[in-house]
């Protein structure tokens, strides 16, 4: 059912028909999302997306990293459901020319909601495929406007130490903050993701709204985001801040350039049972066609 | 000192082959649960890391029977060999899922690993200091190496130990209280171990003069 309506629209193609229709599709899958208590509504599937079979819904939300709630993989299911998601809002600031407190559901109203199949690749160097939906992180942006001096994205996760117990703890400096150039965040693979499997988003997995940007270690793509920032100046970032030496600013997912701590050439699909086969991990994490050219000329292991 | 002759009473009348049969029940769990499909979403590791756990668990125990002895003056000696032997059991399996489960006999890539992944160096020089302890621990090396220099060989036991924990520690991508609790546990061992030695030899000087 999730795929009754099918486009290989972007929002550069959309016209005030198809504008209709999406909205038509979105209020009627929001009525029946009301009834299941979801606002994540229908998904559309896109050239973007991958053939490959996702992941289990129960592989994706019982396999975490989200330090918020603990260390173990099993935590942030186990630990996640104290969260409350809602109300919710994005503070949207710096470089931008409507900065402000943007509420999620007037986000989600403003925005077309599709299907995304991408490839996760963890920088533990295990992968997942993971049918996300969400909207281009570029269309948010747009909503507010960046300025032309704006070079970089800097994204917060919520702090929320009562409801996040892992933020009681100083293994990572908190809240948990991300980045991207300019560039990475306006290109089209990148997306804000809102649900999973047309559901919305489980609390463990980044609820109600997080990033995905899929040639990238997982890592990157900050969960329960609350505040974005357009910045002219690289933004630190909590992986990078914690250990310089094993996890860089750019960290694009990369077979050649080796990790202190875990080769980066092979790695496990989650799924796969005791005996699956490792498999090869591909340059930009096989998006390369796509985002190779915002690289060129930069010496990839210098900027890791 | 009821309390201690009842235990070590009680210590003499358990046959060490018991030892043994404790030791292997953690590896049934681990089979078991595997194949019940109880090792999570990723069982490879899970199984990886029980493992390594088990590990080092036997091996802070094989090192605990000399204090204990010296400390409490109960006398489990006649257990610690197979403790000894759990301890590389469980650190030789280890070892076996990560070359043939998680790296799946990929040669090439493990070797760099082996070489340039710090964490994985000091498990494999840990192992590597391991096999002629496991290899001389039978009474027939005891006599053909007589009791000094076997005990010398013996005594690898401690910086492998050190760098089981170190591996364990490093593992971690962040500081984790479980990993740092094993590695005090290691340290206060190692600590009493020189102390010990040490206070032995002084004693020895001391009636020698």
């Amino acid at each position: 059912m999730a795929k009754r309506y099918t486009s290989n629209l972007t929002w550069n193609d959309v016209t005030p028909e198809s504008v209709y229709l999406n909205r038509r599709n979105f209020l009627a899958g929001g009525a029946g999302a009301i009834a299941a208590g979801s606002i994540a509504g229908p998904a559309a599937a896109t050239q973007y997306s991958t053939d490959e079979t996702p992941n289990t819904w129960e592989e994706i939300t019982q396999y975490n990293n989200f330090y918020e709630f603990g260390t173990d993989k099993t935590d942030p299911a186990k630990y996640a459901g104290a969260l409350t998601t809602s109300p919710w809002s994005i503070e949207i600031g710096g470089l931008v020319d409507k900065p402000g407190t943007y509420d999620f559901k007037d986000i989600m109203s403003e925005m077309t909601i599709e299907e995304r199949i991408y490839r996760l690749r963890c920088v533990e160097a295990w992968s997942m495929v993971i049918p996300w939906n969400g909207f281009e992180l570029a269309d948010l942006l747009n909503m507010a406007g960046v300025k032309e001096e704006a070079k970089f994205v800097s994204f917060e996760t919520l702090y929320r130490p009562e409801e996040m117990w892992g933020q009681k703890k100083h293994y990572l400096v908190w809240p948990y903050t991300e980045g991207l150039r300019l560039d990475e965040a306006m290109h089209p693979l990148t997306i804000m993701a809102t649900g999973l499997y047309g559901k919305d988003m489980p609390n463990q997995n980044g609820a109600p709204i997080r990033l995905v940007v899929p040639w990238k270690y997982g890592f990157k793509s900050i969960k329960s985001i609350v505040k974005i920032t357009l910045l002219e100046e690289e933004p630190l970032t909590s992986w990078n801040v914690t250990n310089s030496d094993e996890y860089g600013f750019y960290a694009n997912v990369n077979p050649l350039v080796d990790h202190p701590r875990w080769s980066q050439a092979t790695e496990r699909r989650i799924g796969g049972g005791i005996f699956a086969k490792r498999i090869p991990t591909k340059m930009f994490n096989g998006y390369g066609d796509e985002v190779a050219d915002m690289y060129k000329g930069m010496d990839l292991a210098k900027y890791y | 000192m009821a309390v201690t002759d009842t235990l070590n009473r009680s210590a003499r009348a358990i046959p060490v082959w018991v030892i043994y049969i404790l030791g292997i029940l953690p590896l049934a769990y681990i089979i078991f649960a595997t194949f019940a499909g109880a090792m999570g979403m990723d069982p490879v590791k899970t199984i990886e890391h029980e493992l390594g756990q088990y590990a080092i668990i036997f091996f802070i125990l094989t090192l605990t029977i000399t204090p204990i002895r010296q400390l409490a003056g109960v006398n489990l000696i006649r257990f610690r060999r197979s403790l000894g032997h759990l301890t590389f059991f469980y650190v030789f399996l280890h070892l076996l899922v990560w070359l043939g489960l998680d790296m799946q006999l990929q040669w090439g890539q493990m070797w760099t690993d082996i070489l340039k992944r710090p964490y994985i160096t000091i498990g494999m020089v840990g192992f590597v200091l391991l096999l002629p302890v496991m290899a001389t621990s039978n009474d027939t090396s005891i006599r053909r190496l007589g009791a000094a220099s076997w005990r010398k060989v013996q005594k690898l036991v401690y910086p492998a130990i050190f760098l089981g924990a170190l591996h364990y520690v490093m593992v971690q991508k962040v500081w984790e209280a479980e990993s740092m609790i094993y590695m005090g546990i290691v340290l206060v061992l190692l600590v009493y171990r020189l102390r010990s030695l040490k206070l032995g030899a002084l004693l020895k000087k001391n009636r020698s003069a």
